[in-house]
């Protein structure tokens, strides 16, 4: 195909294969040999450049004279997303969490962008997405995508419980009530009708569950007429825990403890996007609308 | 740069003894390839340029097809570039047509059609596509025509590569390559504002504020243009173009091509002086005009072979020559190998193979009508949220989350009203009570829940179809069936 180079001018190296395969002496081409010079050159100067040398000196490891780290490089990376975020975050550091909901960019933003936040401080107990964790008692933790809240389920209240934690409080009270009476009201109170048994008030149920059995946001106490249950939705559930209260200080107790996050474990700024990210997965309530 | 393929190491001895062998036998074959000469860039190949049919022909379809690539990009169509591939916005514009991204499963029947024609074109009369309209042909041409008005006719340039470098030698070796970088850079900015809005760029270009991607682009494309049809040329279709090998393989019989007329031309012979005749002489004066004229240095004696573009020109120069010398013309013409040995001419459609392509063609086309008429204005895909399937509420209903994603179409935003068939008895949809606003030209998402009385739920899973349709507009509207889950029964 050639009509360059004549085969029988270049010499082999006499060691001929298969009868008739040879190897030519040719010089490698000129830009192969370039190549391999620059590729060489360039090595020597990747060396001086990175850090190379793993071997310590007086000033600890080489550090390469471009110093380059792969610190240096994630913290890069770090800046960029930190600049698409910054704008939100500034906006939404002097805003209250009632304020950030009603921006539906912000609501938009703290719900894509939550959910690491709430995957590391909150999922642990609640469970990602909000979906609740059991243990053997039953509900360990509430669940958050319902509609039914112990504190209440405003933006605000919700703030307030991630800022100051809670702690459940109900006496034990198997020392307080007989066997019978118990089993009286826990049917009472699995069939969604506490009040239906005079033991309600007698017993002093009402003081914090109300008088109607709704409960009373302020405190924390159990709505107990819904079909949302804290713990345990069956009459062996609910003796047990007539009997031996909540956070009552007893090791039979049930617990029902949130730590607070405000003052070094969350920024402000966190907790209000917290708060907004637990409104959205369903079960936040609106603030009655103001009277004009 | 020149491309240079040695052949594989082979002794004289073991020549000679090819040589040796009986004709006939496999090994002939390389004997016969020895004979062929392929350039492959040795030397320059300084084609001759004659008139006649098919130089005319050449030069316009050139044009028709390359001259709105220059052109088009500057139509104006409201206010916007007619046609314009924004890759920044995602968005596909065609007059008043915007294609998003999801539309653009179109693009590949469109391909399709695309390589199909070429298929079935060639398939009829071969190469048509190298030969008149490729870019490689196309700019190749231009170059040489300028080297031609620049540097002289073919002899005047072999002297001028030839001599010593003089002032005269550097102002025609100067201007011509000014004259290609010219066209180079104006190749490489027509490419380019395909995709960008074409004053735009412009301004930019002159102010030095194009973004990285556009340099590069225009410098990726001016060394693409000076250096493929400035310098490598026919070597590009003999050694770099996969498409001229595919081609290759779609010729049969039946394929008409310019094509010697062995049985007429040989044996070939000089005219000869008075006449006197020696040995029978065929029509072929041997003058080598077909070869002095051929674009990639192919002699079409030799008969089809991969370095011909079958761009015909061979043929002008062949019957001007028949004209002169007073015999009929059409010595080298489109012909089929069929004709040529003699057989009957088969008909358009007895060639199954060029059916085959047009049904593909069809068929492809009609998807593209299809898609084109059926874009529709709004989308709509919903996920059901996985994590939790569903929630139970305090008043004892069950709850469902899902994620809408909407996509706007046309060219305005619009708000929407969600509604939904089937599900469950007295379900209520929460959250597109104030009619979201839906921005056009890119996606717009929300949740909605859904929530329904346990009572009325008697499967793990419903079916509930979506339908969100334009507040103002019901006809614009899209639906998606998702499924509403409950507790297990």
């Amino acid at each position: 195909m050639s009509d360059k180079h004549n085969a029988g001018d270049v010499p082999t190296t006499g060691h001929v294969w298969d009868d008739d395969l040879g190897d030519y002496i040719n010089q490698p081409p000129k830009w192969w040999m370039l190549g391999l010079t620059a590729s060489a050159i360039w090595v020597v100067v990747y060396w001086i450049f990175y850090p190379s040398i793993p071997v310590s000196t007086a000033n600890g490891f080489f550090k390469g004279v471009g110093g380059w780290t792969a610190i240096k490089e994630m913290e890069a990376d770090k800046s960029v997303v930190d600049e698409v975020r910054g704008k939100y975050e500034a906006k939404l550091k002097d805003m209250t969490p009632a304020a950030i909901l009603a921006d539906s960019e912000l609501t938009e933003y703290v719900t894509r962008s939550g959910k690491v936040l709430f995957g590391d401080n909150c999922a642990a107990c609640h469970g990602q997405n909000g979906v609740g964790t059991h243990d053997k008692q039953g509900l360990f933790a509430p669940i958050l995508n319902d509609d039914d809240w112990l504190y209440g389920g405003k933006i605000d209240d919700i703030h307030t419980t991630i800022s100051g934690g809670r702690q459940g409080m109900m006496m034990a009270h198997k020392d307080m009530l007989s066997e019978a009476e118990i089993d009286t009201l826990a049917n009472a109170v699995a069939a969604g009708k506490p009040t239906s048994t005079p033991l309600f008030t007698d017993k002093g149920c009402v003081a914090c569950h109300g008088a109607d059995g709704k409960g009373m946001q302020a405190m924390g106490s159990a709505n107990l007429t819904d079909s949302v249950w804290r713990f345990d939705s069956s009459v062996e559930g609910i003796k047990y825990t007539i009997k031996n209260g909540v956070n009552a200080g007893t090791p039979e107790t049930r617990v029902a403890v949130m730590p607070t996050f405000q003052g070094g474990k969350l920024s402000d700024a966190e907790i209000k996007k917290l708060a907004v990210y637990v409104y959205k997965f369903g079960g936040g309530q609106a603030d009655a609308p103001v009277a004009k | 740069m020149r491309l240079d393929y040695s052949l594989p190491f082979r002794s004289a001895s073991v020549n000679q003894e090819v040589e040796k062998k009986e004709p006939g036998e496999v090994t002939t074959i390389y004997n016969e390839f020895e004979v062929w000469t392929v350039n492959t860039g040795g030397k320059t190949i300084h084609a001759k340029r004659m008139p006649g049919f098919f130089r005319t022909f050449k030069d316009r379809a050139q044009l028709a097809l390359w001259l709105p690539f220059f052109f088009f990009p500057y139509v104006r169509w409201n206010d916007k570039q007619a046609i314009l591939f924004d890759i920044d916005n995602r968005q596909f514009h065609f007059f008043s047509l915007t294609v998003l991204p999801q539309d653009i499963w179109m693009l590949s029947l469109i391909l399709l059609v695309a390589a199909m024609t070429l298929f079935a074109v060639t398939s009829v009369a071969s190469r048509v596509w190298c030969g008149y309209f490729c870019f490689q042909t196309a700019w190749t041409d231009w170059f040489t025509w300028l080297e031609e008005k620049i540097e002289g006719n073919p002899t005047a340039r072999r002297k001028l590569d030839e001599a010593p470098w003089s002032a005269d030698k550097l102002k025609k070796k100067g201007l011509k390559h000014l004259a290609w970088a010219a066209i180079a850079v104006f190749t490489g900015i027509s490419f380019s504002v395909w995709f960008v809005d074409a004053f735009d760029y412009w301004s930019k270009l002159i102010h030095f504020q194009l973004p990285m991607v556009g340099w590069v682009v225009l410098i990726m494309f001016f060394f693409g243009t000076y250096i493929l049809a400035g310098f490598l040329r026919e070597q590009t279709c003999f050694w770099l173009c996969p498409y001229a090998r595919i081609q290759a393989v779609m010729n049969d019989s039946q394929t008409i091509l310019p094509t010697y007329d062995y049985t007429r031309g040989e044996p070939r012979g000089k005219i000869r002086r008075g006449g006197e005749v020696v040995a029978p002489q065929g029509d072929c004066i041997d003058c080598f005009q077909c070869v002095q004229v051929c674009p990639t240095g192919v002699d079409i004696r030799n008969g089809q072979q991969l370095g011909c573009i079958t761009c015909g020109l061979c043929i002008d120069a062949c019957d001007s020559i028949m004209d002169k010398v007073g015999k009929p013309r059409g010595l080298i013409r489109y012909a089929s190998l069929d004709e040529l040995s003699g057989k009957p001419a088969k008909k358009m459609y007895q060639h199954p193979r060029t059916l085959v392509y047009i049904g593909i063609i069809v068929i492809a086309l009609a998807g593209i009508v299809w898609g084109l008429t059926h874009l529709g204005s709004l989308t709509l895909k919903v996920m059901h949220e996985r994590q939790p399937l569903y929630v139970s509420m305090s008043d004892g209903s069950i709850q469902n989350k899902y994620e809408f994603k909407l996509l706007n179409k046309t060219d305005k935003d619009f708000q929407v009203k969600v509604t939904a068939l089937g599900g469950i008895k007295d379900q209520v949809i929460i959250g597109a009570e104030s009619n979201p606003v839906i921005h056009h030209g890119r996606g717009t998402a929300f949740t909605i829940f859904v929530k329904a009385p346990k009572a009325n739920i008697n499967e793990d899973t419903t079916p509930i179809h979506f339908h969100v349709e334009g507040l103002e507009d019901p006809s614009i509207f899209a639906e998606y069936t998702d499924r509403f889950y409950g507790p297990k029964k």
